[in-house]
């Protein structure tokens, strides 16, 4: 098990360095989507129309935050449950997508797709939102505004916390339970 | 007659629900120190560790615990004692619910489910009534994510299947979810009833506090087995391994029809945020 901090964007290199159960760190800028916004960048897409943020080499955290109390860029920021953007997630990775920071499994078609694509799948603590919202430095909403929560924010985070789950390697950290 | 005005619900109610969005509750605060301190995972502890310094943050800076506020959950106990004056109760609690909810910086997770449009003010809440002897009204307020509850189910199952079938379900539920509904998880299960009663059972069991002991010592030992098979499972912290993957099982019992065996199982995550208010 290694620790790494990487700088976004994102290459096929540092994703390639990274096995399941690695520590990542990551620096610089993210983008924030959950159900809502992945099912209108899927729909954008279909209509053949560009994606509001540049997708290559990108980190998109599943995160819905609380409104930023006065001071704060951002409130409390943790990770939703990524199977419910499983749908959507392969054909981010074949568009460039590098990584995707949730917590909770992944579904066999987006384990394929970070093998074929090169891509991970982080993992954050979950109902640790307080705790997250200190790396991040700021926050702006770039796309679907009247999504409110589920907008898609830019972040500029410093050292945010993640764990490898899905490697490109086909390697997952969870592990199956002991029935 | 008690008289009891909504004045005073919604004053008390908006601080009860501004304060549980960012102050975890002792029991269950001391349940994850406990975690901590036997928790053998090395992962396992260091997500047990940053729970908890999550809590003393959220407390001290009053930002919440979770990114997901989640659905307001009331149970009212209302007193045929009680007169109540002012507003319609209904109105009062979503008023203090709606307030706190802005007033706290906390996120509105409620929206039309086909159009997905947020309602804006985490409205509507969940209010679910009882009429009850005396002159006492109790109100019990949640607020409960949707990871977990997204991993809760309702089954009927029939009666040869017995205390097997209902072990079975219980921790198959809570392997399949894995590390989905964020844990250490607390399993309130519903056993009985009908089908609309049995959830209802098992959101309610919810409300015990972590370390209490269910009054039928029958009932108190079945609760002890799930948590022995639930934390044999090994999915531990956030599903990363370890032998704390909940902090409790807390069954609810109803008498139920001779043709069936009803069943719920309704998980909460670590942010377990529940207070009970009497007036």
């Amino acid at each position: 098990m290694s620790t790494y901090k990487l700088t976004t964007p994102l290459t096929d290199e540092d994703i390639l360095k990274l096995r399941s159960g690695d520590i990542v760190y990551i620096t610089g800028t993210i983008y924030t989507g959950r159900d809502a916004a992945h099912k209108r960048l899927i729909e954008a897409l279909a209509r053949g129309e560009s994606l509001p943020f540049p997708v290559k080499g990108s980190v998109i955290y599943y995160v819905g935050p609380t409104p930023p109390p006065p001071g704060r860029p951002i409130g409390s920021a943790g990770p939703t449950t990524s199977y419910r953007m499983d749908p959507f997630a392969p054909t981010l990775y074949k568009l460039g997508l590098k990584a995707t920071i949730g917590k909770g499994k992944r579904s066999e078609e987006v384990k394929k797709a970070l093998q074929e694509y090169k891509g991970v799948y982080l993992g954050a603590t979950g109902g640790a939102g307080a705790l997250l919202s200190q790396r991040i430095k700021a926050a702006k909403v770039i796309a679907y505004e009247d999504l409110g929560p589920e907008a898609i924010r830019e972040l500029v985070v410093e050292d945010f916390p993640t764990v490898v789950i899905n490697d490109a390697y086909g390697n997952e950290l969870y592990k199956q339970p002991n029935l | 007659m008690r008289v009891i005005s909504t004045d005073e619900i919604y004053s008390k109610m908006k601080q009860v629900i501004l304060d549980a969005g960012v102050n975890l509750p002792e029991d269950v605060e001391m349940a994850l120190k406990k975690a901590y301190e036997s928790e053998e995972s090395d992962t396992g502890k260091e997500i047990l560790g940053q729970l908890l310094e999550n809590a003393k943050l959220a407390r001290k800076e009053r930002l919440p615990l979770c990114q997901d506020c989640g659905v307001g959950v009331f149970f009212v106990e209302i007193g045929d004692q009680v007169k109540i004056e002012g507003e319609h109760i209904s109105d009062c609690l979503t008023k203090a619910m709606v307030d706190a909810y802005r007033e706290g910086y906390f996120r509105k997770s409620l929206c039309d489910p086909f159009t997905r449009k947020n309602t804006g003010d985490n409205t509507p809440p969940m209010i679910h009534y009882d009429l009850v002897k005396g002159d006492v009204l109790k109100v019990y307020f949640m607020a409960k994510g949707g990871g977990s509850e997204n991993m809760s189910r309702c089954t009927m199952l029939t009666p040869a299947s017995g205390w097997e079938g209902i072990k079975d379900f219980v921790v198959r539920r809570v392997a399949e979810s894995g590390p989905n509904p964020c844990p250490p998880i607390i399993v309130g299960v519903g056993i009985g009833g009908t089908f609309d009663y049995a959830p209802i059972l098992a959101k309610k069991a919810l409300f015990r506090p972590v370390f209490d002991k269910h009054p039928d010592p029958e009932i108190a030992k079945k609760e002890e087995e799930l948590l022995t098979e639930i934390n044999k499972l090994g999915i531990g912290p956030m599903g990363l391994g370890g032998k704390t993957t909940a902090l409790a099982v807390k069954i609810n019992v109803k008498p139920c029809h001779i043709a069936s065996l009803p069943l719920a199982v309704n998980i909460q995550c670590h942010s377990a945020r529940y207070k009970e208010v009497v007036f």
